[in-house]
């Protein structure tokens, strides 16, 4: 048996890693409809009404999930980026640009979501507060880095480029998850804080969990889907490749 | 029980709340749909090319 066969980073190889993504989107999918299902029936059913924000506050069941996803993503992204600068491995450069875009997805998610409660209770779609500024600027973060590795040609040096971007990035993820702390900003304090326990009802906390989860098996899906094209697209001179599409010609 | 219409009117915040729900809906649903796309057209080309080359 070779080394190779024993390795735990064997399905870093982007031939078998293609494989291994192509049988895993299925389950994600099917979790990802069955927890927006549960998710849904319970900030529109079960949850009630709130007493201070009327029903405008069930917009808070996808907000705070998509601002969660938005700067989980982003670390993720970053994750894998710093691997492929380090280990020079070329599945984390691949999954890097394939989170980049469902990333950037959320953060806009986040952000309009935000607009749309900040009107009817603060009177405004949008002020220049601490939180809400960092959040629009990882928005161009993520809008960068997909920028700049569309930019270069030479996908290597791209891929080098976008790791630093994403790397130095990185630092705006603590600024938007602090930021309700550090600067007295309009937006409320973290709904859910790992320090004390959480400041809402059980049904609302067990509502938005379920949404996260929801977005969470969603960006896994079409992450993975996005990193198969791109694995296709970036081998397709090989010998593995040529044969996968040779199988489908018949 | 709410009604269905005192459900969908979301005690006046209609717009706000289905504004962000749908928006996000049809953001996942064009995600999905571009990346459905950008697979089809690339198996395709991939398709076209094969055994053109030795």
């Amino acid at each position: 048996m070779a080394m190779r066969d024993l390795h735990i980073f064997r399905f870093a190889a982007p031939k078998l890693f293609y494989g291994l993504a192509g049988k895993m989107i299925p389950w994600f999918v099917v979790l990802a409809v069955l927890f927006t299902l549960a998710g849904l029936y319970v900030s529109f059913i079960v949850a009630p009404a709130d007493a201070q924000q009327g029903e405008a506050y069930r917009i808070i069941f996808i907000h705070v999930p998509a601002a969660w996803m938005s700067m989980f993503l982003y670390l993720l992204m970053a994750g894998y980026a710093g691997m492929s600068l380090v280990f020079k491995t070329r599945l984390s450069a691949m999954m890097a640009r394939s989170l980049a875009p469902t990333g950037a997805l959320f953060t806009f998610i986040a952000l309009w979501t935000g607009a749309l409660w900040g009107k009817p209770m603060w009177g405004a779609w949008w002020v220049w507060d601490a939180r809400l500024t960092s959040e629009l600027i990882l928005l161009f973060l993520y809008l960068g880095f997909l920028a700049l590795q569309a930019a270069i040609d030479d996908v290597q040096r791209a891929d080098k480029a976008g790791a630093i971007l994403a790397l130095v990035g990185a630092v705006n993820v603590p600024i938007i998850y602090f930021s309700v702390k550090w600067w007295n900003t309009l937006h409320q304090g973290a709904s859910v804080s790992m320090t004390k326990s959480p400041s809402m009802a059980a049904t609302m906390l067990t509502g938005m969990l379920l949404m996260a989860l929801a977005c969470w098996m969603y960006s896994i899906a079409v992450s993975l889907a996005r990193v198969r094209c791109e694995i296709l697209e970036r081998d397709r001179q090989t010998t593995w490749v040529n044969e996968l599409i040779g199988d489908m010609k018949k | 029980m709410k009604s269905a219409s005192e459900f969908f009117a979301m005690g006046g915040y209609a717009f706000y709340v289905w504004g962000s729900f749908g928006v996000t809906f049809v953001c996942l649903v064009a995600e999905v749909w571009l990346l459905q796309q950008r697979r089809a057209t690339l198996l395709k080309r991939l398709i076209a090319l094969h055994g053109r080359k030795g």
